[in-house]
């Protein structure tokens, strides 16, 4: 093993993620990503039109363990040779998230291993190193999901990351979510509309921006608002069936799409040229949706920015992502946590690690 | 539903092991208790090395792994040490219940030893002595998990209800094998015999129960779990899964019609 490189530079990190629906456990050395296994519950909440949080809950704790097979397995590693584990300490739901806590601590302290609560939406930002190597700083993040919508000035990944706005009614994925429910499409939301949408128009119908009128953007720059188009859409579709016209959904789902790619793009770009910042990573599950890429990578080409957006895979919730914020802390020899930390549902957006 | 797996046995007298005992960890965190311990098995008995107890209901996730960790050193084990995990299977509120179970799981997975689940209860009723008794937990919203014991072995299902409806649901668990079907022949005869009732829920709503409350055991107590696995433990029985008793649904709502966004 000599020609191994150091744990210092290149730590082995597991990572565990049950902030949402996602059990995920990822295994990576240093920036290469050795395993990204997941269990999802997501068929069990289809019905419920959203994700249930006992559910989810329930899930988790009946697919930790074999998931951590799963990923021991694809990785060719035992737990013996991590340099640490880490866990989403949150934000995201409570019980959600303590299930992944305990078991992280249960795996850590049976193994006898540092251990690293640590951000999710810093995790979504770290992803990106797996794929694209390391993260030049200053960055702008831009994490879009079912349960966030945020942008944020990353100066050190490890140590100062600074809010700069986020959304004040639904995320945007729920939106989706919304839209696509009443569209008749199945949850969730995001792939199905991105599919309809390519074969609609992104202009048939002038859906609102929100918190991009001059008046808004006084108090509101960086902050991102979905209900209102969530309605908006809601109207004009009942106001067709009304009249008893046929719903046109690919256009409806391509001017929804355009409608929230556009106002996230925009205000992504001013913040990186407002704060001088030449590169943008987009992270969470509205990553993967394709206009957005687009969108984002016409816009930041017009000012000499660079996008950074991880394959689909890596955009939606894993644990990769965790042991890659994970590595990154271990490198930048950060202090691991103690035994006795705690899951935080609302964990600010500054914390990296606890 | 639930099945009575193992057989329960009264409280042994404990013993130091003579030699060539076995190590194992107890956790459970289906009460507001939260609970670690390091006990040895050998042939002759059970004996408890160290015991965690800590009350709080909000900080399960926080205080059990640091307590796994104060009974480890305080037995001067270290993890490798182990040879099973023993686990609260509930029922008690999901959350913290939870996190006992997996990490228990985790435990028992990383160190490739077996774990072993008992009802919470059943550790209760095995430290309620002699005698039928009602052991109850609170289950919020108003309610209890409850079981009835008879000198440490459970005669009914653990079941979660109402307090005021517990001697109504007396009737409807398994009393034994032969029982009288009949809810109220049933129900009078376990509630003729019950002298007592034990456990948090019982102190919660005594007035509603309407038995006497016995002060100890309030929580499920570690040596009762170690002493309801000893046999699996000796016998180096295969793992189990730790299945949570939860005895409720989960709540969650179908979507009704869709609002009308236009008036």
């Amino acid at each position: 093993m000599t020609d191994q490189p150091t744990a210092r530079d290149e730590p082995l990190v597991l990572g565990i993620e049950t902030s949402c629906d996602e059990t995920g456990i990822g295994i990576v050395r240093g920036h290469t990503l050795l395993a990204d296994a997941i269990a999802s519950s997501v068929d069990e909440h289809a019905r419920f039109g959203g994700v249930v949080p006992e559910v989810a809950s329930r899930a988790h704790l009946e697919a930790v363990v074999p998931t951590m097979h799963r990923a021991l397995a694809d990785a060719g590693v035992a737990l013996s040779d991590v340099d640490a584990i880490a866990v989403t300490a949150g934000p995201g739901l409570a019980g959600a998230l303590l299930v992944g806590v305990a078991a992280a601590k249960g795996y850590a302290l049976a193994a006898e291993k540092p251990i690293y609560g640590v951000n999710h939406l810093a995790a979504h930002v770290a992803v990106d190193t797996l794929e694209h190597g390391a993260l030049p700083e200053p960055a702008i993040a831009l994490l879009v999901s079912g349960g966030h919508s945020s942008l944020l000035l990353v100066e050190d990944l490890a140590r100062k990351v600074t809010p700069l706005g986020s959304t004040i009614d639904d995320a945007a994925g729920e939106a989706f979510d919304k839209v696509a429910r009443l569209l008749g499409l199945p949850f969730p939301g995001g792939p199905p509309i991105d599919r309809a949408a390519r074969a609609g128009d992104p202009s048939a119908i002038p859906f609102p921006r929100g918190l991009s009128a001059a008046r808004d953007l006084a108090a509101h720059r960086y902050d991102f608002s979905f209900s209102g188009l969530k309605t908006a859409v809601a109207r004009w579709v009942e106001a067709r069936e009304r009249a008893g016209e046929p719903v046109p959904v690919e256009n409806v789902a391509a001017s929804f799409q355009e409608a929230v790619c556009d106002v996230l793009t925009a205000k992504a770009v001013d913040a990186c040229r407002a704060h001088g910042v030449g590169t943008l990573v987009i992270g969470g599950g509205v990553a993967a949706n394709s206009r957005i890429r687009t969108l984002a990578e016409e816009r930041c080409a017009k000012h000499g920015i660079t996008v950074r957006v991880p394959r689909p895979k890596l955009c939606t919730d894993n644990g990769a992502m965790v042991a890659a914020l994970g590595s990154h802390l271990v490198a930048a020899g950060v202090t691991p946590s103690k035994l006795d930390l705690p899951a935080d549902s609302a964990m600010p957006l500054t914390t990296v690690n606890v | 539903m639930f099945e009575n797996r193992y057989r329960l046995r009264p409280a042994p007298p404990f013993r130091v092991p003579v030699g060539g005992g076995v190590l194992i960890v107890v956790v459970d965190s289906a009460t507001p208790a939260v609970t670690a311990a390091l006990a040895s098995v050998d042939d002759t008995g059970v004996e408890l090395l160290a015991a965690s107890v800590t009350v709080d209901a909000r900080a399960h996730g926080e205080l059990l792994a640091p307590a796994v960790t104060s009974v480890l050193a305080k037995g001067g084990a270290t993890p490798k040490d182990l040879d099973a995990v023993v686990a609260g299977l509930g029922p008690g509120p999901f959350t913290g219940l939870r996190v006992g179970l997996v990490t228990a799981a985790a435990l028992a997975d990383s160190l490739n030893i077996p774990a072993y689940g008992v009802c919470s209860l059943d550790a209760l009723g095995w430290a309620a002595g002699p005698g039928r008794v009602l052991v109850a937990t609170d289950a919020r919203r108003k309610e209890i998990y409850w079981a009835v014991y008879e000198d440490g072995v459970r005669l009914t299902d653990p079941a979660v209800g109402k307090p005021a409806d517990v001697l109504l649901s007396y009737g409807a668990g398994p009393l034994s094998a032969g029982a009288d079907p009949r809810p109220e022949p049933h129900a009078a005869r376990l509630l003729d015999g019950t002298r007592a009732a034990v456990g948090d829920g019982a102190h919660r709503y005594a007035d509603i129960l309407g038995l006497p409350v016995l002060d100890e055991p309030r929580y499920p107590p570690a040596a009762g779990f170690a002493a309801l696995a000893a046999d699996r433990v000796r016998d180096r029985m295969p793992t189990e899964p730790l299945t949570p008793l939860y005895l409720r649904r989960p709540d969650a709502v179908l979507p009704g019609e869709r609002k009308p966004a236009l008036r």
